[in-house]
């Protein structure tokens, strides 16, 4: 029979993860504003001009505003700032 | 995520390959009930009436309607589990549960431990044996990596990078040449699609001192510290920053082989040329390594024979010029520059100022437009004036500040070869100090003996 040996585990230390909440959600879109945020992939713009024209012609009582980052896979505060302050809710994307 | 914490209801609509990728790094991030939506992938290169298809049609994880799922995730009450998010601690023990060699080997390629290559397992014995490599404590935390931007960092010690490098098969007196590599920040397995890599250069004395060889098949498995130290580098990235996973922490799509070994000294003697660590502000007598991110991209050429100008420029233009070119000359070849009155900077300058498309074809790039774009609009400089070109107009595809010139190889040929090879600068996976400043691609090794 082999013999056992003992080695190293070899992993870094992961950090520990808080969780966060999720907002909480709105009971209809009806007269909401919701941002479309365009995450500046390719044609991540032509895919919310299509949820925009999509939203405007199935619930046009939503109100859409397409937004950009300032860059693609880069935090962008200004952004999260202007949603917070005017949006209702947001959809961003695409996220490759 | 962050609006969601500032309390807006949020869905991220992702293509279906990103699902597994998307769902962890939500775990991750302790929002694991994140909504989230999936349109078939591609969404790059389809037209409006594919997207607006893509929109009317199934989410391609649920199959159910995506813009069903999209009004729910919006305005679907939370349940409990939402509520709560998850917060959890996870650990890695030290030494794993004692079994046999074979099981541990099996254990090892199961958990995704290795590089599919046969590894040294890492015994009590051997990883004390590395330690003496360094005269730095075992416990000495050495850095964090992570394997994109959108993921979190992981920590590790002195310690942790002895094991990895004794998994590679390296020796004792290699591991200060590789805690720099883990100190940079730079993974060498970066998740990204483009399947980027890392190409290593030491620099100084250390090089000599550990048996790197600069001289034929410099860059194959030809020497065992190059071949070693380039794949203990690969290794550590991939287990100390919490893996490399196919699908998961994994999206190359090709994938690399420079993600294997990829490591190797400058010939500093037999260049005329100034080495890569003093031009950049380190002294001769200081050992370094030095850390290219990309390998994307390999062409390689001749000379320079009479036509060598249309070559270089042929051969410049035809990069992915997202990523800037980082040449490696045999001596042959750089002697040959240097008797046509090139210095290595006088080089670098003819090459970025000759290298140039019609500004249609440089914007065409996909990820010049997803990542430059912006930068243009916003007037950063140089994109900004590249944006400014008519269609037609050349437009310089590099500055001289992006491009680097590395002397090696064994002079039986004077061939270069041009790789795809940011040296710091912006971009995904770039790595960054605590203080949010572009950190420095070359590193003391000195620090690390």
């Amino acid at each position: 029979m082999s013999s056992r040996i003992a080695v190293h585990d070899p992993r870094g230390y992961p950090p520990k993860v808080a969780g966060k909440r999720l907002a909480p959600r709105l009971e209809s879109l009806d007269g909401k504003v919701v941002y479309l945020v365009d995450c500046r992939f390719d044609n991540s713009d032509a895919f919310m001009e299509q949820m925009r024209e999509w939203f405007a012609e199935h619930l046009p009582a939503v109100k859409t505003r397409i937004i950009q980052t300032r860059e693609s896979w880069v935090d962008d505060p200004q952004m999260r700032a202007k949603v917070e302050e005017d949006g209702d809710a947001a959809i961003l994307g695409v996220g490759l | 995520m962050s609006l969601e914490e500032r309390g807006v209801p949020t869905i991220a609509v992702h293509t279906h390959v990103f699902a597994r990728l998307a769902k962890s790094a939500a775990l991750a991030n302790g929002m694991p009930r994140t909504r989230q939506v999936f349109v078939p992938q591609p969404v790059v290169g389809v037209s409006p009436a594919q997207l607006r298809a893509y929109i009317e049609g199934d989410d391609k994880i649920t199959g159910r309607p995506f813009v069903q799922e999209v009004m729910e995730g919006l305005s679907r009450p939370l349940d409990q589990e939402d509520l709560k998010g998850s917060t959890f601690e996870r650990s890695t023990p030290r030494l794993l549960e004692p079994d046999t060699e074979d099981n541990l080997q099996e254990l090892f390629i199961r958990n995704r431990w290795t590089d599919f290559l046969p590894i040294t397992l890492p015994t009590e014995e051997r990883v004390a044996r590395m330690l003496k490599g360094t005269s730095h404590p075992p416990d000495k935390v050495v850095g964090r990596l992570r394997p994109t931007a959108f993921r979190e960092f992981w920590e590790f010690t002195v310690e942790k990078v002895a094991v990895n490098a004794v998994m590679a098969g390296a020796r004792p007196e290699y591991l200060p040449v590789i805690l720099a590599m883990a100190a940079s920040g730079q993974t060498a397995r970066s998740s990204s699609t483009n399947s980027f890599a890392t190409i290593s250069v030491v620099n100084g004395p250390i090089r000599n001192e550990i048996g790197m060889d600069s001289g034929i098949g410099v860059m194959g498995p030809y020497n065992h510290a190059n071949a070693t130290i380039g794949r203990a580098y690969g290794l550590l990235s991939q287990n100390l920053q919490g893996g490399s996973v196919p699908g998961e922490s994994y999206m190359g799509t090709l994938g690399n082989w420079y993600g294997y070994t990829a490591a190797f000294p400058e010939a500093e003697e037999r260049s005329p040329w100034q080495p890569l660590h003093v031009q950049h502000g380190f002294k001769p007598t200081d050992s370094t390594v030095s850390i290219f991110f990309g390998g994307w991209y390999t062409h390689a050429g001749q000379g320079p024979r009479e036509t060598w100008q249309n070559l270089l420029i042929r051969t410049l233009i035809a990069t992915d010029h997202y990523l800037p070119p980082f040449l490696v000359m045999d001596p042959i070849a750089a002697r040959e520059f240097h008797r046509l009155g090139f210095s290595k900077e006088g080089l670098i300058t003819w090459c970025a100022e000759n290298a140039r498309l019609p500004a249609r074809d440089y914007w065409d790039n996909q990820w010049i437009q997803t990542l430059m774009h912006p930068l243009a609009v916003a007037g950063v400089e140089p994109y900004a004036t590249r944006l400014k070109a008519a269609p037609d107009e050349l437009v310089q595809l590099f500055l001289p500040e992006d491009i680097n010139i590395v002397v090696a190889g064994g002079e039986t040929q004077g061939f270069w070869k041009i790789f795809g090879g940011r040296y710091g600068g912006r971009g995904p996976g770039a790595p960054v100090t605590d203080k949010g400043k572009v950190a420095s691609p070359t590193l003391s090794v000195d620090a690390w003996r």
